[in-house]
């Protein structure tokens, strides 16, 4: 799907934390980041969309949230955990204590 | 009409008349039909084949809307191999940022779960410092091969010194212990690397020892959703047919040997796989077109009935991807092209 040039990443999230097949993914995607399915494989518009919630992009601007920090973006965005935002809380000291688990 | 520009298996190039072209899209699907008791394509399904393999673009692609996901083995195993001389972050970097990857997978040169278990502490810090600095989604992966436990490279008796003495049943013991052993290994490795952070773990190369590999992968599957129940494993097979080295191996109350890949992804499904990678060995003697009639015959009955995300090996040698260091991208995309949008696939 063309990866960080488009949505390729975040439908495999889907696939990989829910178990979603590939319709339904890029649909809980879409629907997500308020664009069309057709929409996930344009890597112009995806660039703009990743730019403005950065989700990350191939050619990040100076300030532009990087690596692990749009990693935090995507877990929000997607409503989905990430293990390693959630080990990074964690080590951190950012997980707030007694709260309840994430819905999935 | 003119001639129809295909290859061998092998790759070699060759040149097919239409009727000699539906012929071959006929005998591959009429072979894996009969050898995994399955239904061969239908005429409108070879119609759609003939009509990818016959066209006249050098690079073919699916249409607006059918694109995959696509995973990768052995990622950073692959760049060094090729003579790229970059450390193993570059390598998931260069797959993230120049390739476009919509996934990536950290691997060590010694691609198997045994000798890991012994330097997992110095992998452990390389995902976690990748993962800091890379965007998308990172799998861990290794192979069980359960080759690496018997003598002399392991602690057990070596099967295939066993068994032409007459010593079945002693044979069999060896491949039960292999099995134990396996397992823990592979949980040790796996649960080390999810909890630094990866977002998968791969299993790859299952089968690769006959039916005693394909169950300590199930196992272990098994053993590592019910530790971590958000865990996601893809399991990618060795080949098309469980070998039954063992013979006599159950999973669920289901014999392994002779296991085709509709029937093995059954079994995935069971044990808490995530993703299922099934493969179907190319057959270098016979034409792409009969190669690729057979593959897409094998994935359609595992893409009907799964339930999982269904990712089939598409690399050299598999999927009717010619045996060759360099896989010709005329028949690597058409190959692709038949698959996902015959098969109702998720990924390649």
């Amino acid at each position: 799907m063309g990866g960080m040039r488009a949505a390729g990443d975040l439908v495999a999230r889907l696939q990989m934390t829910r178990g979603m097949k590939i319709a339904e993914a890029k649909k809980y995607v879409a629907d997500r980041l308020k664009i069309s399915v057709a929409d996930l494989c344009d890597p112009v518009i995806m660039t703009e969309v990743r730019q403005d919630l950065q989700l990350g992009t191939m050619s990040p601007q100076p300030g532009d949230a990087r690596g692990i920090e749009a990693k935090f973006r995507i877990a929000e965005a997607l409503g989905i955990d990430i293990n390693c935002v959630q080990r990074f809380r964690a080590k951190a000291g950012l997980l707030i204590p007694d709260s309840p688990p994430r819905t999935r | 009409m003119a001639k129809i520009f295909t290859r061998f298996g092998d790759g070699t190039p060759t040149e097919l008349s239409e009727a000699e072209l539906m012929q071959d899209l006929e005998a591959g699907t009429e072979d894996a039909a009969d050898r995994g008791k399955i239904p061969p394509l239908s005429k409108e399904e070879l119609k759609q084949l003939f009509d990818i393999v016959a066209s006249p673009c050098k690079f073919v692609s699916v249409d607006r809307g059918n694109e995959v996901i696509l995973t990768y083995d052995a990622a950073t195993l692959k760049i060094r191999r090729v003579g790229v001389a970059v450390d193993r972050i570059q390598a998931l970097q260069i797959y993230e940022k120049i390739l476009g990857a919509d996934t990536m997978e950290l691997c060590h040169v010694d691609y198997s779960f045994k000798p890991l278990k012994s330097i997992v502490t110095m992998e452990q810090p390389v995902l976690e410092q990748a993962l800091l600095g890379t965007y998308i989604p990172l799998f861990y992966g290794a192979m069980p091969n359960l080759g690496l436990y018997s003598q002399p490279d392991g602690p057990f008796p070596n099967p295939a010194e066993l068994m032409p003495d007459g010593k079945i049943r002693e044979a069999q013991e060896s491949y039960e212990q292999t099995v134990a052993a396996a397992v823990r290994d592979i949980v040790a490795v796996a649960g080390a690397m999810h909890e630094s952070g990866a977002d998968g773990i791969n299993i790859d190369t299952v089968g690769a020892a006959g039916d005693a590999d394909f169950l300590a992968a199930l196992l272990a599957t098994q053993e590592l959703k019910k530790r971590y129940p958000d865990i996601c494993i893809e399991m990618g097979m060795a080949g098309e047919f469980v070998i039954g080295m063992h013979g006599g191996l159950t999973y669920d109350g289901v014999r392994l040997a002779g296991l085709y890949p509709h029937d093995q992804l059954k079994l995935a499904q069971k044990a808490g796989v995530t993703i299922f990678g099934p493969v179907v060995n190319t057959n270098t003697t016979e034409s792409s077109p009969w190669n690729l009639a057979r593959a897409a015959t094998f994935i359609k009955a595992a893409g009907e009935i799964a339930v999982i995300p269904l990712h089939p090996n598409m690399g050299m040698g598999v999927g009717a991807v010619p045996v060759n260091d360099h896989p010709p991208a005329d028949i690597v995309s058409r190959a692709s092209k038949a698959m996902v949008e015959i098969c109702r696939l998720d990924g390649l």
